[in-house]
């Protein structure tokens, strides 16, 4: 009895009394959950177009997040930077189309993911040598990223919102809407999709799947700077920023592989339910640090119920 | 010309069906134990020893329990390095719990727990597939590690949290521990692993090598002739856990001789799939190719500098190591993308119809 209350009745006693805490929770979850979204995003848009499961998003996530650093540092101003790292991307997009992808077309999924482990090794490699491995402070405040907080005093008791975690989630909001409008409402955003639907089909209807690939391979790129500008933000620029791409990817498994919606619910939902579940559940009766494996095993069990994720496209099988 | 198969006539189907249908491969195997059981030992330093032939047959078996679940039945895996940790805590709990068991025996025992874990993990694998079981296994492998943290019962409630080799007899020989010989710990990996590989080729000819390929290839097809897939699956996931948890097991009581929690993490998993990878999916010598290359190349690159006189940083070369890794990865898939064991069918091929092109 004792255990069963510990796990069923005491968290949610200590959520009551404290409200203002749980809040200050939620809102912590919610940021992560946002940070979360945005790598699941480049996840999905490269998965949708060219069905490769691109592990390498994570890395490029701390790739961009360095060279926009290191960029700085080298006296380049901030401002300048930006498009300079954007840049960058786009010469990186190029280089992984022409290099690795192009003599892979239709070799099978494994293949290509196995290809994207290996893209991930490599710009380690690279972008230790050129950084070196210790850790960086992101450049908030030149890039004009207030730095102050909020403070509100809800139920008597005390929330602090910091405004770089309000622009993180409104700059990331913006992030999706364009992008959004961009895959449904532009030329080049239905080829995207039309090619995730049928390569063959595309292609035979005169759109270059080179270019195509190239150009989702930048928007991913872009995805993943704005990704580093806000997690450096957090919690400064090294390679340890690298776990939290293996935290994308429960979202996807949550989410569906090809979905938008599902990348951002999932992303959300598990940045949430993991800071609930190691302040609530974790901390007291687990030893803490549940956060490394909540999400993974969460996921695992929502796709027992659904294996395709909550909002993936349905499975059909032919033999 | 070396190759020629000409006169080797095959008269029944028993001799058709033949581990070696052709002799020269018998000869060729025979070459390569003898320098593996006898020439090796011989030669090999210390420095040999433990940097290149006990790390390669210990990741060379754990990549062939990955390549058991991966390569054969086709079930993409994560979490390898998870379960290695379970054989190798599993084995530490054994020998504290009877610290006179047969430490040969202990090993064996400690594949047990591991496929009991990779069991369980296995079972969703059945509605769950292709790149959704892949993050499934994640889960297993960043559960376990964190319970290998927590749960100080399995590190015997030691302070440093790291598990610590005891010193083992073995019919009056030391196999493991501080002051056991690289030599016998070689013979004592080499055996383990002739062993389980020779069990695996035939297990993989076999029956259910055969319903695993067939799971692998399409298994709603698969389960139209017939195979039962949670069956398939389970097998497979069983086997392969077994023999990455004697791997696990061997990795740390006669290699590393203490390990800590976060030894087992992705990078270790990883690895392994890596070796598997650039090795061949699908394929037993290419676990053994694909471990050769990948532990070995980190000691010849660090060799090369020196040999030229050229000091460079070892952080640099660490680096260079890890490009050289990736760029590897995918220069393999390009060329081949079934790996080195693919590459060896292609010369061997080339090398019976030689001269002629065809």
């Amino acid at each position: 009895m004792d255990v069963l209350h510990k796990i069923l009745v005491a968290p949610f006693i200590d959520m009551a009394a404290a409200p203002d805490f749980l809040m200050q929770v939620l809102w912590e979850g919610l940021v992560s959950g946002v940070l979360y979204a945005l790598i699941a995003l480049g996840f999905v848009l490269i998965y949708k177009s060219s069905r490769i499961f691109n592990f390498a998003q994570g890395i490029m996530v701390v790739f961009a997040a360095l060279t926009l650093v290191g960029l700085h540092e080298k006296g380049v101003p901030a401002l300048l930077a930006v498009p300079l790292t954007l840049v960058v991307m786009f010469v990186l997009a190029v280089a992984i189309e022409r290099v690795v992808l192009r003599p892979l077309v239709n070799q099978p999924d494994v293949i290509l993911f196995m290809a994207t482990i290996g893209i991930t090794l490599f710009l380690i490699g690279f972008g230790e040598m050129i950084f070196g491995g210790e850790n960086k402070v992101m450049i908030t405040e030149q890039l004009m990223i207030p730095t102050g907080a909020y403070t509100f005093e809800p139920f008597g008791g005390f929330l602090l919102i910091e405004q770089k975690d309000l622009t993180a989630v409104v700059g990331a909001g913006i992030l999706v809407l364009v992008l959004l409008v961009f895959l449904n409402r532009s030329k080049m955003g239905r080829a995207i999709r039309a090619l995730g639907d049928d390569h063959q089909a595309a292609l035979s209807v005169g759109i270059s799947l080179s270019t195509i690939w190239v150009l989702v391979w930048f928007i991913a790129g872009i995805i993943a700077l704005a990704t580093g500008i806000v997690w450096g933000a957090r919690a400064g620029v090294s390679f340890a920023l690298e776990v939290i791409a293996f935290k994308a990817l429960p979202v996807l498994m949550l989410g569906g592989l090809e979905s938008v919606t599902g990348a951002i619910v999932g992303g959300l939902a598990i940045g949430v339910l993991e800071k609930l579940f190691e302040i609530y559940w974790g901390q007291p009766l687990m030893g803490g640090n549940t956060e490394t494996w909540f999400a993974f095993v969460f996921a695992l069990i929502i796709l027992l119920f659904r294996p395709q994720g909550l909002f993936g496209e349905k499975i059909i099988e032919r033999v | 010309m070396l190759y020629r198969i000409t006169g080797q006539f095959k008269t029944n189907y028993r001799s058709d069906y033949a581990l070696f249908p052709v002799r020269q491969d018998m000869f060729l195997l025979a070459v390569i134990l003898f320098f593996a059981w006898v020439v090796f030992p011989l030669m090999a330093s210390e420095f040999a020893f433990q940097t290149l032939l006990i790390p390669v047959l210990i990741y060379a078996l754990a990549a062939l329990g990955l390549n058991i679940l991966t390569g054969y039945a086709g079930q993409l895996s994560l979490g390898t390095g998870a379960f290695m940790g379970v054989g190798a805590y599993a084995c530490y709990k054994l020998v504290t719990i009877f610290p006179d068991l047969n430490l040969m025996l202990a090993i064996g025992f400690s594949g047990l727990f591991s496929a009991a874990i990779g069991l369980a993990f296995g079972l969703p694998s059945l509605r769950i597939k292709g790149f959704y079981l892949a993050i499934a296994t994640l889960a297993a492998q960043f559960f376990l590690v964190w319970l290998f943290e927590k749960w100080s019962w399995l590190y015997n409630y030691n302070a440093s949290g790291a598990i610590q080799v005891p010193t083992i007899d073995m019919f009056g020989i030391t196999v493991s521990g501080p002051t056991a010989s690289s030599m016998v710990q070689y013979y004592f990996v080499l055996f383990i692993v002739s062993v389980i590989t020779i069990l695996a080729i035939n297990i993989t000819r076999g029956r259910i090598g055969r319903m695993w390929k067939a799971v692998r290839d399409m298994d709603i097809a698969a389960e139209l002739v017939g195979i039962n897939l949670l069956r398939a699956k389970l097998i497979a996931f069983g086997v392969s856990s077994y023999i990455v948890g004697v791997s696990g097991a061997l990795f740390v009581f006669l290699w590393r001789g203490a390990a800590e929690p976060n030894l087992f993490d992705i990078p270790l998993s990883f690895r392994i799939l890596f070796i598997a990878i650039i090795g061949g999916l699908g394929s037993i010598l290419g676990n053994f190719l694909g471990a050769i290359l990948i532990i070995a190349l980190p000691v010849i690159l660090n060799i090369i500098p020196e040999a030229f006189g050229v000091e460079v940083d070892s952080s640099l070369l660490e680096h260079i190591n890890i490009m050289i890794i990736g760029a590897l990865i995918i220069a393999v898939l390009i060329i081949e993308p079934h790996g080195l064991a693919r590459i060896w069918a292609v010369i061997r091929e080339k090398l019976i119809i030689w001269p002629f092109p065809h």
